[in-house]
């Protein structure tokens, strides 16, 4: 009889368990920086109680390089394990053929967003990945350091190696003995190649490899951008920033170790967070231009997508929540806690967004002015082209060879790669 | 005799199988998408293209000749370098160390067991775990490793170890012989527990030194036994992804083997010539370690 009862409870217990049958499970994967996880986690907890779905998410590093190493491999294994990609804004030709198409789906929510930005995801008529938010680089800078010895925010790249230099002077001298000029990502890796692409174009040497396909990477001004960065290297970058990516080089700035950094805008908002030292006490600035011919102030275009995986057992459910999450009320929500920029016109008009996020309004421009990476020309070969571009930057700043002959030796290398077209 | 035979390939079916399925289908495919011209966004796609990702030779109508392909390829000879240099270094400090922590641990002292489970520690610690905490210690700014150098005065000046590639693979050799000496130290513990104690005190009875003993008595009978525990850590070394991975900027000067075909697999479109690479990989490995073994039994019947 005691069997019954229990055998009835656990039946009963099932049919309960079992009762919101369309409820699905999802997974999504990010390798986020900063607290792009804990923000991701907030706004899918809403989704949760909205739709009955549950999602999971799974964290990986936040090396862009690494990250698309797993993508290719879960992609390539027809895995249904993730429903949901977090993407980087160069990924798109690579990844399509294994992507869903939003098209359709997103008729109705293109529109709001950026139309460079929606071009940017769509690949032969295609739009394989929704943005959710876009980046692009800012120069930040200790606004009381350069107010204590009554210096400007520069504007060219070697203004900013003077102040840097003039300013750890004294602040060394009178004790501070952690002081940095200027960090910025100096790893071998993706976020090298967005460095190295601002150095090189600001100075009027052009974007790598041209929209036309040309391979334009071996001329003088680039080997004097890459010149001018290895003489950084050890008088105001410290020699580890050979090693930093993203959160490495806002260790060293957030603890109030540097007096310029290059980062996105995510570091705005933990820079000012409640228990950063360096709460405001820093601004940011558009990053410096070159001297010379050509010479402007350049800004690699950045920003993630979330694609949905041709292999998921639950695409509807997942369009659903991709929706969700670039939704104009959730990219609000998370522009306020990460200053992460909106993909979505309209926001950058918000009223809360301009109180509590400043950098947001004001970088409107930046972005839009932003320079892409050549992934669009190089196609599938973008991830080899950008690994031999930040192979020869990173030789060439380690003092691994003069920067003409290893720009001249990249040139080679892309022209193979090339071969009979991109 | 025959049954024996047989219960004994009944017995051994299993772990063939399961051999079979996870080691020996995938090695074979591996070879295969080598000879083709695979691209993990659409596998299906493949063509056989012989021996072109090893070597192949393209005449220019200009009359140049150019060789392309693996072999030839300097990128990956300097992969090849890179591995055995570091495995060469690392496995000898490994074996010196591991046999002094071993002679020390044979020793009878009190608290001997606590300290054999105790000097085991780096060694259950999973790889990229150790690898982690180590390139936080060796974190130029804020890392401890640079905190007591500079507070002992050793150095005048933060050393920024996993940025240039000289300090790197330094950082990366200090962190496997950190990990694997424990490894060495238990076979050779293991070996050192299986002499018998006589031979040693006949040996002090003639009167050799401590020295001596070790040298013409110890040594040669866990010669076995050492050269076996060797043999197991080349092979590990030779693989090495991991701390090379975490610990160094992977640039040329630091790559191994299995970062350069874990970059060409998976991050460029380059599958098959990955595959080339693992192949090429799996040969040098099997034929380092049959040279290694051809070698020290000749030197061992030599010795004799």
């Amino acid at each position: 009889m005691k069997f019954l009862t229990a055998f009835l409870a656990f039946v009963t217990g099932i049919m309960l368990a079992a009762a919101p049958a369309r409820a699905v499970e999802l997974s999504i994967v990010s390798g986020d920086t900063g607290n792009g996880i804990k923000v991701l986690r907030e706004i899918l907890d809403r989704y949760e109680k909205k739709s009955g779905n549950k999602v999971d998410i799974v964290v990986i590093p936040p090396s862009t390089t690494d990250q698309f190493g797993q993508y290719r491999l879960w992609l390539a294994a027809g895995s249904s394990d993730i429903d949901v990609y977090q993407t980087d804004v160069i990924w798109a030709p690579q990844l399509a053929s294994q992507l869903v198409d939003l098209t359709e789906a997103t008729k109705d929510v293109v529109a709001g967003h950026f139309a460079s930005i929606i071009k940017s995801q769509t690949v032969n008529g295609r739009l394989v990945a929704l943005p959710i938010f876009t980046d692009a680089p800012a120069l930040y800078y200790r606004k009381d350091l350069l107010d204590k010895y009554g210096l400007k925010v520069p504007t060219s790249w070697k203004e900013l190696a003077d102040t840097a230099k003039l300013v750890t002077d004294k602040e060394r001298a009178a004790g501070n003995k952690d002081i940095w000029g200027f960090v910025f990502q100096g790893n071998a890796y993706e976020g090298l190649t967005c460095n190295a692409l601002e150095w090189v174009m600001s100075n009027g040497g052009g974007g790598i490899i041209e929209p036309d396909g040309s391979i334009s990477i071996n001329n003088p001004k680039a080997a004097a951008a890459l010149d001018m960065v290895k003489g950084w290297i050890g008088t105001i970058a410290p020699p580890g920033v050979l090693a930093y990516q993203e959160e490495e080089a806002r260790g060293v700035w957030q603890t109030g170790n540097a007096v310029f950094m290059r980062n996105w805008p995510y570091a705005y908002a933990l820079g000012n967070s409640e228990n950063s030292p360096i709460k405001g006490r820093f601004d940011v600035a558009p990053l410096p231009a070159g001297t010379g011919e050509g010479a402007r102030p350049v800004a690699t275009l950045g920003g993630w997508n979330l694609a949905v995986s041709k292999y998921s057992k639950h695409p509807d459910a997942a369009i659903d929540l991709v929706k969700f999450i670039a939704s104009p009320e959730m990219q609000k929500y998370r522009t306020l806690k990460t200053a992460n920029l909106p993909t979505i016109a309209a926001l950058y008009d918000d009223p809360d967004i301009a109180r509590q996020q400043p950098i947001v309004p004001r970088w409107k421009q930046i972005f839009l002015n932003a320079q892409p990476r050549p992934s669009s020309t190089a196609r599938i070969k973008y991830n080899e082209a950008s690994s031999q571009f930040w192979t020869a930057v990173h030789k060439t700043i380690s003092g691994d060879g003069a920067a003409a002959d290893n720009l001249a030796d990249l040139e080679a290398r892309l022209t193979r790669l090339k071969g009979k077209g991109w | 005799m025959r049954r024996r035979v047989r219960t004994a390939w009944l017995f051994l079916a299993p772990m063939l199988f399961v051999l079979a399925t996870v080691a020996g289908w995938p090695f074979l495919r591996t070879v295969y998408y080598s000879f083709t011209d695979a691209s993990l966004a659409d596998l299906d796609a493949r063509q056989w293209v012989g021996f072109d990702n090893y070597f192949s030779v393209l005449g220019l109508p200009s009359g140049r000749v150019l060789y392309d392909g693996l072999l030839v390829d300097p990128v990956w000879w300097r992969a090849v370098w890179n591995t055995v240099r570091f495995a060469v270094l690392s496995v000898a400090c490994e074996t010196v160390l591991g046999m002094v922590v071993a002679l020390a641990l044979n020793a009878e002292f009190p608290g001997r067991g606590i300290v054999r489970a105790a000097i085991l520690i780096p060694w259950a610690i999973p790889t990229i775990v150790s690898a982690k905490m180590w390139q936080w210690m060796l974190n130029d700014q804020f890392g401890i490793i640079n905190a007591v150098l500079l507070s002992l005065g050793l150095i005048h000046a933060k050393i920024a170890w996993t940025a240039s590639a000289d300090t790197a693979m330094i950082a990366v050799l200090i962190v496997d012989i950190w990990k694997t000496t424990p490894f060495m130290a238990l076979l050779i513990l293991a070996a050192l527990q299986m002499l018998p104690r006589e031979i040693v005190d006949v040996a002090r009875l003639d009167g050799a030194n401590p020295w001596q003993v070790f040298w013409w008595v110890t040594l040669p009978l866990i010669r076995p036994a050492v050269m076996v525990a060797v043999i197991f850590r080349a092979l590990d070394a030779l693989r090495i992804f991991d701390l090379i991975y975490v610990l160094t900027p992977n640039n040329l000067q630091t790559k191994s083997m299995s970062v350069f075909a874990r970059e060409n697999l998976f991050e460029f479109d380059k599958f098959a010539y990955g595959s080339a690479a693992s192949t090429l990989l799996f040969l040098i490995i099997g034929l380092l370690t049959i040279a290694y073994i051809r070698i020290g039994r000749l030197s061992l019947d030599g010795g004799r």
